[in-house]
């Protein structure tokens, strides 16, 4: 699977491809300023605790995966971020602003902060070039001839520019991944959530959807990717956050992580997938 | 032509022949009234389905919760009270109770909103049900892009609600055709209530709804053909074709 490596990824802001090849060469270009920070987050459903007390932030530019086992509150934190779930307890900010606010406009947000969902969650009643122009028309109120042309540059980007006429039942998964990348894309997001995107595919179309966000990242997008593709975490990440039992149980670079973990438990996780 | 010398065939030909017309008229009635009484019947029920489906969340207005519950509140009792008792008996109080008040109807606008209403209260109950079947991840895919939950609920719950109640409309619609004979009570001139005054002058009750028994039996026969036809282009085309052959991704 091919996917156009020359397109800047937001045709906008031309200033973003123009970090990118300081991000191809070295993870560099990432600003220090923190666009997200989470603090003292807990989440609870019922009496089960799934998150305590987290802390964590992100910078522009940054990409940062989350691994951890099932059941960690990885995807919890995520959807606590674009508040899918409503944080227990806790504050989340984003840009300064607090998220869910009494006069945070929790729409605006959500078109800037994007998500990719593991199960895809197209519009089934919508054709692939429907679904990327749905939210720029009826959220940001654009034109439909100009939603339709992002739309069609963001599905170019992502190789479905194809499939503009198909309906997402006949789709391949990796094919409406990158169909629900587009979508979000085409929102121009400041950053985007990723929420264990590959695994409900299979190994090969793991690797189409993984190519579009390694260049996704070497384009400087801002990323929270919850995985369980170690070697995409290992590779593309700038930051890498082992969760546990709802905490974060260690957090540094890909090399600290994956080549000196300092925690027993991040240590019995990844010895899991070195031995496979 | 005197009808005692004759036997069953030749007056089940007798009276297509000389009452024909009339039977028609009564068959068109009958339609006109299932069919603009389904119609009816759907915008009500879409309309308070939709509403009592939509989620009251704990970080709403303490207007939109007091809202979203009087109009729950209100369809409940709405339901509760239409699919509680016989249309033939909501005829008879509708009817003669508008007239007790002053404000007579004509019968057909009267059978016409007895359908309507009827229809929407079981049809408020399976959109409901329409759209509580529609996958969660549908919603969270509209609201991660900024959709409202009004927005949501138009542009990918009902349109996808909608498919999935289309075999329920054609079993309204198919019952509401049968129906419509209740509303002979209140005089409307349906296929019912002309067989009833035909037969009457001659009493030949057998052979008059023979006759009207087929009548029906074409009417359900072309409506059943409708719906599947309709379900049918809703499904869309099962092809699509590929755009820009030279941009296909190996």
């Amino acid at each position: 699977m091919e996917v156009t490596r020359t397109m800047p990824l937001n045709r906008h802001t031309m200033a973003l491809s123009a970090k990118s090849v300081d991000a191809v060469k070295g993870r560099a270009g990432v600003k220090t300023d923190t666009v997200l920070r989470i603090e003292h987050l807990s989440k609870n459903f019922g009496s089960h605790i799934v998150l305590r007390d987290i802390d964590f932030s992100v910078r522009s530019g940054e990409v940062v995966c989350i691994i951890g086992a099932s059941g960690s509150g990885k995807s919890t934190m995520l959807r606590c971020i674009n508040h899918l779930e409503t944080p227990t307890s806790g504050e989340i900010t984003y840009e300064g602003k607090a998220v869910g606010g009494v006069h945070f406009d929790l729409s605006q947000y959500r078109a800037k902060v994007g998500m990719v969902f593991q199960s895809f969650n197209l519009f089934n009643n919508m054709t692939v070039l429907q679904n990327c122009m749905a939210g720029p028309v009826h959220v940001l109120h654009k034109k439909k001839a100009e939603a339709k042309q992002d739309a069609l540059f963001y599905l170019k980007k992502v190789g479905m520019a194809p499939y503009i006429n198909a309906r997402p039942s006949q789709l391949s998964g990796g094919q409406k991944q990158r169909v629900a990348i587009a979508r979000a894309l085409a929102m121009h997001p400041k950053m985007l959530l990723f929420d264990e995107p590959t695994s409900a595919l299979d190994p090969q179309m793991v690797g189409e959807v993984l190519a579009v966000m390694r260049q996704l990242a070497k384009e400087g997008m801002t990323m929270v990717v919850v995985t369980h593709e170690m070697q995409f975490a290992r590779e593309v990440s700038n930051r890498t956050v082992f969760m546990c039992d709802g905490v974060i149980a260690e957090s540094g670079t890909p090399e600290q992580i994956f080549e000196h973990p300092q925690n027993p438990k991040t240590q019995q996780f990844l010895s899991r997938f070195q031995a496979s | 032509m005197d009808i005692g010398s004759m036997d069953f065939f030749e007056r089940v030909l007798y009276f297509i022949q000389n009452y024909g017309s009339s039977f028609l008229e009564g068959a068109e009635i009958a339609a006109f009234l299932a069919v603009a009484g389904t119609a009816l019947g759907c915008l009500i029920g879409f309309l308070a389905g939709a509403v009592s489906a939509l989620e009251i969340e704990p970080d709403d207005s303490t207007l939109r919760k007091a809202v979203l519950r009087v109009a729950r509140a209100v369809i409940a009792f709405y339901v509760w009270l239409f699919r509680g008792t016989p249309m033939m008996v909501q005829a008879m109080v509708i009817f003669y109770g508008s007239a007790y008040f002053g404000a007579d109807m004509d019968p057909v606008t009267c059978g016409l909103f007895i359908v309507s209403i009827n229809t929407g209260a079981y049809m408020a109950e399976t959109v409901r049900g329409g759209i509580q079947s529609i996958d969660p991840g549908q919603n969270e895919g509209a609201e991660a892009i900024g959709m409202t939950r009004g927005q949501t609920m138009r542009l990918v719950i009902l349109p996808q609600a909608f498919r999935n109640v289309v075999p329920q409309i054609g079993n309204y619609l198919i019952s509401n055709v049968k129906d419509t004979s209740v509303l002979s009570v209140i005089t409307v001139g349906e296929l019912f209530y002309v067989g009833r005054s035909v037969a009457g002058q001659f009493f030949t009750y057998f052979e008059v709804f023979t006759v009207i028994c087929m009548i029906y039996l074409v009417l359900t026969t072309v409506t059943t053909a409708l719906v599947r036809l309709v379900e049918k282009r809703l499904a869309g085309p099962k092809d699509y074709v590929l755009e820009e052959a030279e941009e296909t991704p190996a």
